[in-house]
């Protein structure tokens, strides 16, 4: 059944309204969750945690960025304060299963919660400001909430502001090694990519779009720009709420230093490398971002030890500023050759093959 | 410090505050002037002061070499380095969405962090200018001199840019510019050399700034924090406004320096980096084109 596109020729509305309805788009996605399902079986046969770690943070951060991507790609508001929405879902996860002893999903809900809770109310002055000046809000967002959680012991758990949680069990299963805890994180992470691809194309994610193309015509055909800037502003916080809050079981600590101005940069990085206004970016960029230190990591230390003769202790320094130099320098590269990011470069890998061998 | 609570001691955060301010006034200067003529936000303004602060300091420490040449060789590199980001990163990115060039300036300043840990190292540079330690004495206030220079420098700075603003031909052109950038084009301005003009003397604001800021701070990667303590600033003067940052910088630096002497016995210090920004959420909340800022109306 590799046949291809040659018209829309649906018969029904259940299959037009279908997420994908190209056999070949449903082979392959069933193909991938298959791959994703059985992907720890060869680390696990090697016992490489360290490998499935790695995975594990990339699907965590792609929660994360698909959250940013629809508010900032889908809905053109700005926001610098993911860093810190992602905290208020972690600390508070860490606050109710430590102190209440709730479950960890109860945890991830009441994060998710509060931090779409917290996003709406930052998100209010989206109503009567914009671009830069919303940029700059959500700015202060993210100082105001980073400085809460380091000087109110409550929230923030007093010393070095981290909170300890203990390791989620469910049905007495404990998430105790690296991949059980991917088990856990995919669920999460097929949930919130499903759920914002479905989002992105119902009536709520086209009044998104609407705003973001142009405000002014939205509110003209009937968009309530009121409600639906709130709204991206909550589902954006609630995804950064529960990456959060997963973030905090999987570390087993909730620690401030996750979820840095930093940290907020680092997904706009993600979602413009990988492209804005496309789940799948979101994705791709967050796979570019976390594995683009770790590569670099590698090579240069190969690089030094191998033609240099330098030991890695000489390189360290060096290291971390290096990274953060090709980080900087790889956005503006990406923004001024491919604006549209990593997704547009698979869009046109598709398109190209669409064709193939008969192109023209 | 003098005992909390006398007037002595909320004149002496008052007067130590202003002239933080404006120094802060400094930086939003180069902030605002590219804002103004090519409405892009700079978020690597601070990380250009930090590159100014370790070339001043590392032309310093040569040998031989007289302060004013190292000043002169300092305004004239970060002006043609201003030149230089406008022409290689800026210009591509006229007509991409806002969140695109926003993230361009983020990423600029991340490679100069980058560039300049690596170059000069991580550590801090001491940088050292011929001004005395003493403080001076005025009635009950002590104000270390590197304030006052810095003060002058600021003022003299702030009154040049005015004149140029609006004595000079080119000052003239740019504010143009800044208020419609096709009827600027019309009347035969062109558009393009004044966006890289306006980075130049942002380049200029910058290396101004790092010198001061340098000698107050040291060279180190925390000059670059000061970028970002200059939000606050614009916001309140309003973002297109150069009286606009000199007042906001003046207020914001009296604000946070009296809000931190009362406030940081209670809650264990950091006042200084918070209430700038709960001010700045408010502003943006109640007159968010700040002070003197151009007021765009706008009903959605």
């Amino acid at each position: 059944m590799i046949n291809r596109e040659a018209g829309v020729f649906q018969t029904s509305y259940s299959s037009d309204m279908a997420l994908y309805t190209l056999p070949l788009a449903k082979i392959t996605v069933w193909v991938t969750l298959g791959l994703l399902l059985i992907l720890p079986l060869p680390l696990m046969l090697g016992n490489n945690e360290h490998a499935m770690s790695i995975v594990n943070t990339i699907a965590l951060a792609a929660i994360g960025a698909i959250g940013l991507n629809i508010l900032n790609g889908y809905t053109g508001q700005i926001s610098l304060g993911q860093g810190a929405f992602m905290a208020v879902g972690g600390y508070t996860a860490a606050i109710v299963s430590s102190r209440y002893g709730m479950p960890f999903w109860f945890g991830i809900l009441a994060g998710g919660g509060m931090a779409a809770l917290v996003g709406t109310l930052f998100g209010i002055p989206s109503l009567r400001i914009k671009g830069l000046y919303l940029a700059i809000a959500t700015l202060a967002a993210q100082l105001i909430i980073e400085w809460t959680i380091n000087h109110v012991s409550w929230i923030g758990g007093g010393a070095q502001s981290s909170i300890y949680v203990d390791t989620p069990t469910f049905l007495g299963l404990a998430f105790n090694n690296e991949f059980r805890r991917y088990y856990l994180i995919l669920v999460f992470f097929l949930l919130a990519y499903f759920a914002a691809q479905n989002l992105v194309r119902s009536r709520v994610g086209r009044a998104f779009i609407a705003i973001r193309d142009r405000d002014v015509a939205a509110e003209i055909i009937g968009v309530n720009i009121f409600k639906y800037k709130l709204l991206a502003f909550a589902v954006s916080s609630f995804y950064a709420g529960v990456a959060g809050a997963l973030w905090t079981y999987y570390l087993r600590i909730a620690n401030y230093e996750n979820f840095t101005l930093g940290v907020s940069i680092e997904y706009l990085t993600m979602i413009i490398i990988g492209g804005l206004g496309s789940v799948l970016g979101s994705v791709l960029g967050a796979i570019f971002i976390k594995l683009l230190p770790i590569v670099l990591d590698l090579s240069v230390i190969r690089i030094a030890k191998g033609v240099f003769g330098i030991p890695y202790e000489s390189v360290a320094n060096f290291l971390a500023n290096f990274q953060l130099f090709i980080f900087g320098a790889l956005i503006i590269l990406f923004l001024i050759a491919e604006p549209e990011g990593l997704a547009r470069l698979w869009e046109n890998v598709k398109r190209y093959f669409r064709l193939w061998p008969y192109a023209y | 410090m003098k005992v909390s609570g006398t007037m002595e001691f909320f004149i002496d955060l008052m007067t130590n505050g202003l002239l933080v301010g404006l120094m802060y006034a400094l930086v939003a200067v180069g902030f605002v002037l590219i804002y103004k003529a090519t409405s892009i936000i700079n978020f690597a303004q601070g990380d250009l002061v930090m590159l100014a602060g370790y070339g001043a300091a590392v032309m310093l420490g040569l040998r031989g070499l007289p302060l004013w040449l190292m000043v002169l060789i300092l305004c004239i590199g970060m002006i043609a380095l201003g030149f230089v980001l406008e022409r290689g990163i800026l210009r591509p990115m006229i007509g991409q969405p806002l969140v695109s060039v926003i993230m361009v300036t983020i990423g600029l300043s991340f490679v100069l962090q980058g560039l300049v840990a690596i170059v000069w190292g991580a550590g801090t540079r001491k940088l050292e200018l011929p001004v005395p330690l003493a403080p001076y004495v005025v009635g009950p206030v002590f104000i270390s001199p590197i304030n006052v220079v810095a003060a002058v420098i600021a003022l003299v700075f702030l009154i040049a840019f005015g004149l140029f603003f609006t004595r000079s031909r080119l000052g003239v052109a740019m504010r143009a510019v800044a208020d419609d950038q096709q009827a600027s084009m019309v009347v035969g301005i062109r558009v393009s050399r004044v966006f890289a003009l306006s980075w130049a003397i942002a380049g200029l604001a910058a290396a101004a700034g790092g010198i001061i800021w340098g000698n107050m701070l040291g060279a180190s990667s925390l000059l670059s924090l000061v970028g970002l303590k200059v939000f606050p600033v614009v916001i309140l003067g309003g973002l297109d406004s150069i009286g606009g940052a000199i007042v906001g910088g003046l207020i914001m630096g009296a604000v946070e320096s009296v809000a931190a002497g009362y406030l940081d016995p209670y809650v264990g210090g950091g006042t200084k980096d918070f209430i700038p920004y709960v001010l700045m959420i408010l502003v943006l909340f109640i007159r968010p084109y700040g002070i003197w800022g151009h007021e765009t109306i706008e009903r959605v």
